[in-house]
C-alpha cells in the first residue's frame, strides 16, 4: 500500500498527504468497526458482577453499545471486564484467560476492589488487577452504578478509535509474563501495591 | 444456664471445665480428649438431643496468655435450644483434636477451613486440606494472631508464587482410585494416607 | 380445545386431582437414579474441570467432576477463588466501620448482611432498639430476601434454559434497588445499620414507594409461577434430582430453603425470633421431597410470604425516634457537631476511639435469604472485635453438592449447584 502510494506521481499534493488521508481512511474503518462490536468476556467474581448483570439485562441494555454477544469463552472474546475483587488465588486464572484472547484485545478493571484492591487492603488481594495484567479503563466505584460501566464502555470506544493500525510503536502486542514470571518489575508492583490515602485523619486496617 | 451443662459434668465428671453464660448462652468448656464422646453424648441422648451442628470455628486471643479455642455451636431443632462447646488448646502446643465428621458430616467443611485459617489439626478428618488458601500457601494461617494483616511477603513476591501456582491443579484418577479403595484399604496405609501432608482422600462415602 | 388447555396437556403429564405436575413419593426420589445410557460401555471414567470462570457456577466455583459416560460419580468442589479476608479485616476495625464489610460478603442480600451484624453487636453491648428502628430492619431483612430470590430465580432459569424469567426478576430488582438507593444513597452496597440504629431514616417517597411495589410486586410471582412451575422442561429437569432427605439435610446442617425443602419446618424467624418477628402472621413453606423442584416452590412462597410481612410492617411503622439514645453510640448530627461543644466531644470520640464493647461474646443467627446467617462476635473490651465469624450458610449448604450430585447426569449438576443457591462472596469470605 505504502509503495503503490509513494510511486504515484500526483500534481498538486504531496504524496505524503494522500498516505496519510489513506491511512486515516483506513484506521476509521477499521476502528470503527472493532469499537462498535465489542465482544466482552465477563469475567465476574463479586458484587460488580451483579451490577455487570444489571447493565446487561433489560434496562441499562448494554447490546445498545455493540455489546450484545457476551462470549463466555475467552477465544472468542475482544475485551476481558474484570468484574470484582480479585483474591491471589484467582491471580492465575485471569493471566490464563487474558492470554487465551486473540489480539487485539482490551481490558476494563471494573470497580476499586478490581483496580486498587480496595477495601481489602490484607493478605488475600490483588493490589489491583494491573500487576497481572495490562488495563486500558479504570471504573471507580464500589460497585459502579450501570451508567458508570457504559460510561467506561464509551469511554474504550473513544481510546480504540485512537488507535492506528500503522504506528509501530502504539501497536498492540502480546505482553507475555518475563522469566521471573511477573507482568511489571518487582519494586513497581510493591510501590502501587502500597496502602493509599495520605491524610493522617484517615482511619487505615494497619 | 442450660441444663445441659449439669447434665454433662455429672456423665463425664472431671472432663468438663467450667461453664459459663455469656449474652443467654451457655458455654461448656471440655476437655479435648474427651471431645467426641461428649459430642456423641450430646447428640444421642434423649434429653439432649442436640442433633444440629450451627458452627465450627476457632478464637485466638490477642493476649498471648489465653488458649486458643476451638468453638461447637449446636442446637437441638426440636427443643430450640442451643449449647456451645469450647475445647481449649495451647497455640504453640499440639493442635490435634478429634474430628466430628463422623457424627455430623455438615463439619467436613467447617473443619477444613479451621485448619487452613488456625492450623488446627482434626484426627480422623476424611480429607484435611486447605480449603481457602490455595494447597501450596506457603504464608501460613491466616486468622492466627502472628499472621500480619497484608501477609508475610512482600506484594511482588506474592504475586510471583500467586501467578506460579497452576489453576489446573487437582486430584488424579490414580488418586481418585485410592479414594474410591479406600474402606478396603489395610489401616496402617489408611493411617498413613491421613497423615501425608496434603490430604490425598476426597469425599468417599 | 383452547389453546390455554392444550399447554397445560403437554406441561404436565401426570396431574394430580389438584391439578398439580404429580410428584415421586420421597423414598423414590431419595433412590439411586437409574444409570442412562450404557455406563459400563469403556469402563474409563473421565475428569472433567468446571470453572473457576464459567457462566453456569454462580461466581467463581469451581467442580472436577468424574464422569462415567454422562453419569457423575464424584464431584469434588474447588472453593476460595474469592477470599478476601474478610474476618481478619474485622479485628482491625471497629464495630461500625465492619458494616461495609459485611455488604460484600452476600452481596445479593447486603441490608440482611447489616442487620445480622448489627444485631450481634448489639447483643454483645446489650443495646434495645426503638419501635422504629426495629419495622425498618424487618423491612430491609424482607426487601433483601426478595432481591436474594429473584435473583436466584433469574440465573436458574437461565441456567435450565428459561431466559423470560431472568428479565421480569431483574425488573423486579431494578425496582427495589430504587428503594434503596432512595434510604441509602446506594444500590447494592447499602451499609444501612449501625450499632443501635440506622444510618438514616426512610422518607414518605420511600413507605409511598414501597406501598406501590407491595401491591404490584405478586403479578410478577404469578407470572413467574404461571411460566415455570408447570412448565414441561422445568418440572422435567427439576423433579427428582437432588433429593435430600430430612436426615440427611440435618447431618449435612443445611439451613434456609435447602433445609425446609427436605421437609424440617425450621425457620429462625420463628423458632429463635429476633427483631419482633414473632408478632408478625407469616407461613413457613415447607417441602416434602426435597429436591430441586421443591427448593423452587419453596423460594417462590417465601417471596409471598416476604411480601406479606413487608405489607404488614408498612402498616404498623411507628413514629418516634429512629436510634437509642445513647450520645456514646449514635453520631450527633453534623450541626451539632459543629456548634456544641459536648456533641463534638462525643463526635470525636467516637470516629477516632470507636464504640467500645464489654467482655464476653455473642452469637446471633438470623434467617438470610440463603439460610441461618450466624454472626458470632468475640470481645475483649475494645472498641474492635477479637474475633468476628460469619456462618456463612451458602457455604454449609455446598458442602452437600456432592452428596447431591453423585448418580445425575452432568447437565443434572447444574441445576442442582443452582439450587443451593450459593453466593461467592459469602462462600469464600
Amino acid at each position: 500500500m505504502k509503495r503503490v502510494l509513494e510511486t504515484k506521481e500526483v500534481t498538486g499534493q504531496s504524496p505524503n498527504y494522500l498516505l496519510a488521508k489513506a491511512q486515516d481512511l483506513i484506521d476509521w474503518a477499521v476502528n470503527s468497526s472493532r469499537a462498535n462490536s465489542l465482544w466482552p468476556m465477563p469475567f465476574g467474581t463479586a458484587c460488580c458482577a451483579i451490577e455487570f448483570m444489571a447493565t446487561a439485562a433489560s434496562r441499562y441494555d448494554f447490546a445498545r453499545f455493540g455489546m450484545e454477544r457476551q462470549a463466555f469463552s475467552p477465544r472468542q472474546a475482544d475485551v476481558l471486564i474484570c468484574a470484582g475483587r480479585l483474591p491471589f488465588k484467582l491471580a492465575p486464572v485471569i493471566r490464563r484467560i487474558y492470554d487465551q484472547m486473540p489480539q487485539p484485545k482490551w481490558v476494563i478493571s471494573m470497580g476499586a476492589c478490581a483496580s486498587t484492591g480496595g477495601i481489602f487492603d490484607n493478605y488475600a488481594m490483588v493490589q489491583g488487577i494491573d500487576t497481572i495484567v495490562p488495563v486500558d479503563v479504570y471504573v471507580p466505584g464500589g460497585p459502579p452504578r450501570p451508567e458508570g460501566l457504559l460510561y467506561g464502555v464509551l469511554l474504550l470506544h473513544k481510546k480504540i478509535k485512537g488507535e492506528s493500525l500503522f504506528d509501530r510503536a502504539a501497536r498492540r502486542e502480546e505482553q507475555p509474563l518475563d522469566e521471573r514470571g511477573l507482568r511489571l518489575p518487582p519494586e513497581q508492583i510493591d510501590e502501587i501495591s502500597e496502602p493509599f490515602g495520605n491524610s493522617v485523619h484517615q482511619f487505615r486496617s494497619a | 444456664m442450660n441444663p445441659s451443662a449439669e447434665a454433662l459434668r455429672a456423665t463425664f465428671g472431671s472432663a468438663i471445665g467450667r461453664a459459663v453464660e455469656s449474652c443467654g448462652d451457655t458455654i461448656v468448656y471440655v476437655d479435648r480428649a474427651a471431645l467426641l464422646d461428649v459430642m456423641a453424648w450430646l447428640r444421642d441422648t434423649p434429653g439432649q438431643q442436640y442433633d444440629y451442628l450451627v458452627d465450627v470455628t476457632a478464637v485466638e486471643y490477642r493476649d498471648r496468655e489465653r488458649p486458643l479455642e476451638l468453638v461447637y455451636n449446636l442446637r437441638s431443632l426440636d427443643r430450640r435450644v442451643d449449647v456451645r462447646v469450647k475445647v481449649e488448646l495451647d497455640p504453640r502446643g499440639d493442635l490435634t483434636v478429634d474430628s466430628i465428621v463422623p457424627l455430623w458430616r455438615g463439619a467436613d467443611w467447617l473443619e477444613r477451613e479451621v485448619y487452613d485459617m488456625f492450623g488446627v489439626a482434626f484426627r480422623g478428618h476424611p480429607d484435611l486440606r486447605r480449603i481457602l488458601m490455595w494447597e501450596t500457601y506457603a504464608e501460613g494461617h491466616p486468622l492466627r494472631k502472628d499472621f500480619p494483616l497484608r501477609g508475610r511477603f512482600s506484594r511482588a513476591e506474592q504475586v510471583r508464587q500467586a501467578l506460579a501456582a497452576n489453576p489446573e491443579a487437582h486430584y488424579s484418577l490414580e488418586e481418585l482410585s485410592i479414594a474410591a479403595a479406600y474402606d478396603e484399604l489395610p489401616p496402617d496405609m489408611r493411617e498413613r494416607l491421613r497423615r501425608g501432608e496434603r490430604g490425598k482422600i476426597p469425599h468417599s462415602e | 380445545m383452547t389453546k390455554r388447555t392444550v399447554e397445560l396437556a403437554l406441561a404436565t403429564p401426570g396431574l394430580d386431582a389438584q391439578g398439580r405436575p404429580a410428584r415421586l413419593p420421597l423414598a423414590a426420589a431419595a433412590r439411586e437414579p437409574e444409570r442412562h445410557g450404557e455406563p459400563e460401555a469403556g469402563g474409563e471414567h473421565m475428569l472433567l474441570n468446571l470453572g473457576p470462570q464459567h457462566p453456569a457456577t454462580h461466581g467463581v466455583l469451581r467442580l472436577v467432576v468424574e464422569l462415567d459416560g454422562e453419569t457423575v460419580v464424584r464431584v469434588i468442589p474447588h472453593v476460595g477463588y474469592l477470599h478476601s479476608g474478610f474476618e481478619k479485616l474485622g479485628e482491625y476495625r471497629h464495630y461500625n466501620q465492619i458494616i461495609p464489610l459485611t455488604d460484600r460478603t452476600d452481596y445479593l442480600s447486603p441490608m440482611a448482611n447489616n442487620v445480622g451484624f448489627a444485631l450481634a453487636a448489639e447483643q454483645l453491648m446489650g443495646i434495645e432498639l426503638t419501635p422504629r428502628c426495629t419495622v425498618l430492619r424487618v423491612i430491609a431483612c424482607e426487601m433483601s430476601r426478595i432481591i436474594s430470590h429473584m435473583v436466584w430465580l433469574g440465573t436458574t432459569s437461565i441456567d435450565l434454559g428459561a431466559f423470560t424469567p431472568f428479565l421480569w426478576a431483574f425488573q423486579e430488582r431494578e425496582r427495589i434497588y430504587n428503594l434503596q438507593e432512595m434510604w441509602t444513597g446506594a444500590r447494592l452496597t447499602t451499609s444501612v445499620t449501625r450499632v443501635g440504629g440506622m444510618m438514616a431514616d426512610v422518607t414518605d417517597d420511600f413507605v409511598a414507594g414501597l406501598r406501590q411495589f407491595v401491591d404490584t410486586y405478586p403479578k410478577t410471582l404469578h407470572e413467574i409461577d404461571r411460566v415455570l412451575t408447570r412448565n414441561a422442561v422445568w418440572v422435567g429437569r427439576t423433579q427428582g434430582v437432588g433429593a435430600m432427605t430430612a436426615q440427611e439435610a440435618i447431618n449435612y446442617s443445611l439451613s434456609g430453603p435447602m433445609l425446609r425443602a427436605s421437609g424440617v419446618p425450621y425457620d429462625v424467624r420463628k423458632d429463635r425470633p429476633y427483631l419482633d418477628y414473632d408478632s408478625y402472621e407469616f407461613d413457613v413453606p415447607v417441602g416434602e421431597h426435597g429436591d430441586v423442584y421443591d427448593r423452587y416452590l419453596v423460594r417462590l412462597e417465601e417471596c409471598h410470604q416476604s411480601n406479606r410481612i413487608l405489607r404488614q410492617a408498612l402498616e404498623r411503622l411507628p413514629d418516634g425516634p429512629l436510634n437509642v439514645a445513647d450520645p456514646r453510640l449514635i453520631l450527633p448530627p453534623k450541626s451539632r457537631a459543629m456548634s456544641d461543644m459536648e456533641a463534638m466531644i462525643y463526635h470525636f470520640k467516637q470516629v477516632m476511639e470507636g464504640v467500645k464493647a464489654p467482655v464476653g461474646e455473642a452469637y446471633v443467627g438470623i434467617e438470610n435469604p440463603k439460610g441461618e446467617l450466624g454472626t458470632y462476635l468475640v470481645s475483649d473490651g475494645t472498641a474492635k472485635p477479637v474475633r468476628w465469624r460469619i456462618r456463612p450458610p451458602s457455604f454449609i449448604n455446598l458442602a452437600a453438592l456432592p452428596k447431591m450430585a453423585e448418580g445425575h447426569l452432568l447437565s443434572d449438576l447444574i441445576a442442582i449447584n443452582a439450587s443451593v443457591d450459593i453466593v461467592m462472596g459469602e462462600v469464600d469470605r
